[in-house]
């Protein structure tokens, strides 16, 4: 009993066991006849936050509201992480991804990696050049390129690889692209300035 | 009731919310990590889902694994074509590298009390309806 516990609720999950949950996510919204795809919220807050005078948005949005649960339940899944499981919860990245982080000034120390870096998500930070493309640029091509491209890594990577869909296999080489070209190549400069 | 029959999406949410934290997919760090290819976790959260994801809608399309009251479960194709799901999908890893976070992520982080992730949602919910705006005038 004790070893479930210790692997379930004290330790962080290992990797094949976490894409194992995302499966038996998928796996439960599929019995219950929906699907797996949490940027289509994005696009029915719109629509409800009166984006109706836009074609895009003025559809049924009262068929969506199963899927704003599930954001909801998602938020609550992280408010009981928090304040039930873990409030202090580090990520066990790897010494080579410290060094890299390193030399675009971002200094974090092995054990006490919290889940972003606190110094640039914050508010006092908000208002500066490089707080407002942390989160309000890189907000902005999020909801952009998932709606443009009909999902995100719920949507494309997990359901739509899983059901062999040659146009999310399209999708998800597009998203490795720009991670890749973005972490590699832009992010480097952003820091510098 | 309508509360009742919401009530288990909800429950589905929780566990995606805390499947987040426990899998550290949830962190900016291990996004950061994956597309430096300096540690394999992510790269086996997303194979070990994307693998048994096959096998079960494969035993889905078979009848093998039913749904709710018996009933068959069925998939939608996604339209043909390569230009959206291209540019769109570069568009939106530009913006997953620098904000570390896909939309689902979004909803658990502002749960567990970091408010800043309420203005990337704002930016998020503009930047789809900037897509609203311009879906006519772009190459699909």
């Amino acid at each position: 009993m004790n070893a479930i516990y210790e692997f379930l609720i004290v330790n962080p999950w290992p990797w094949w066991f976490s894409g194992l949950m995302i499966t038996f996510i998928m796996y439960l919204l599929l019995f219950f006849g929906k699907s797996f795809g949490m940027s289509s919220n994005l696009r029915t807050m719109c629509s409800i936050g009166g984006g109706r005078l836009v074609d895009f948005f003025k559809f049924d949005w009262k068929a969506q509201v199963w899927n704003l649960v599930v954001a909801g339940g998602a938020m609550l899944g992280g408010f009981i992480f928090i304040y039930c499981i873990n409030p202090n919860p580090t990520v066990d990245i790897s010494p080579e991804t410290i060094q890299s982080l390193k030399e675009i000034n971002i200094n974090v120390t092995a054990g006490q990696v919290s889940h972003f870096p606190k110094e640039i998500f914050n508010w006092d930070n908000l208002f500066t050049f490089q707080g407002v493309m942390f989160i309000v640029v890189s907000g902005i091509l999020v909801g952009f390129g998932t709606r443009y491209a009909g999902g995100c890594t719920s949507g494309h990577a997990i359901s739509g690889l899983s059901n062999l869909q040659i146009p999310s296999l399209i999708a998800v080489v597009g998203f490795f692209a720009g991670g890749l070209l973005m972490v590699n190549f832009i992010l480097p400069y952003i820091m510098k300035l | 009731m309508k509360i009742i029959r919401f009530f288990k999406y909800a429950i589905i949410g929780i566990l995606f919310g805390i499947t987040m934290f426990k899998s550290e997919a949830i962190s900016w760090f291990r996004i950061y990590e994956m597309f430096k290819f300096q540690s394999f976790h992510m790269y086996g959260i997303i194979g070990t889902s994307v693998i048994s994801g096959m096998i079960l809608v494969q035993l889905m399309k078979k009848d093998k694994i039913k749904g709710f009251h018996q009933k068959k479960i069925t998939f939608k194709d996604k339209t043909m074509g390569w230009k959206r799901y291209l540019i769109g999908g570069l568009i939106f890893g530009l913006g997953w590298g620098m904000g570390g976070a896909c939309p689902g992520p979004i909803f658990v982080l502002i749960g567990s009390g970091y408010s800043i992730f309420i203005v990337f949602m704002l930016s998020a919910m503009l930047g789809t309806f900037i897509y609203g705006v311009l879906k006519d005038s772009l190459p699909h």
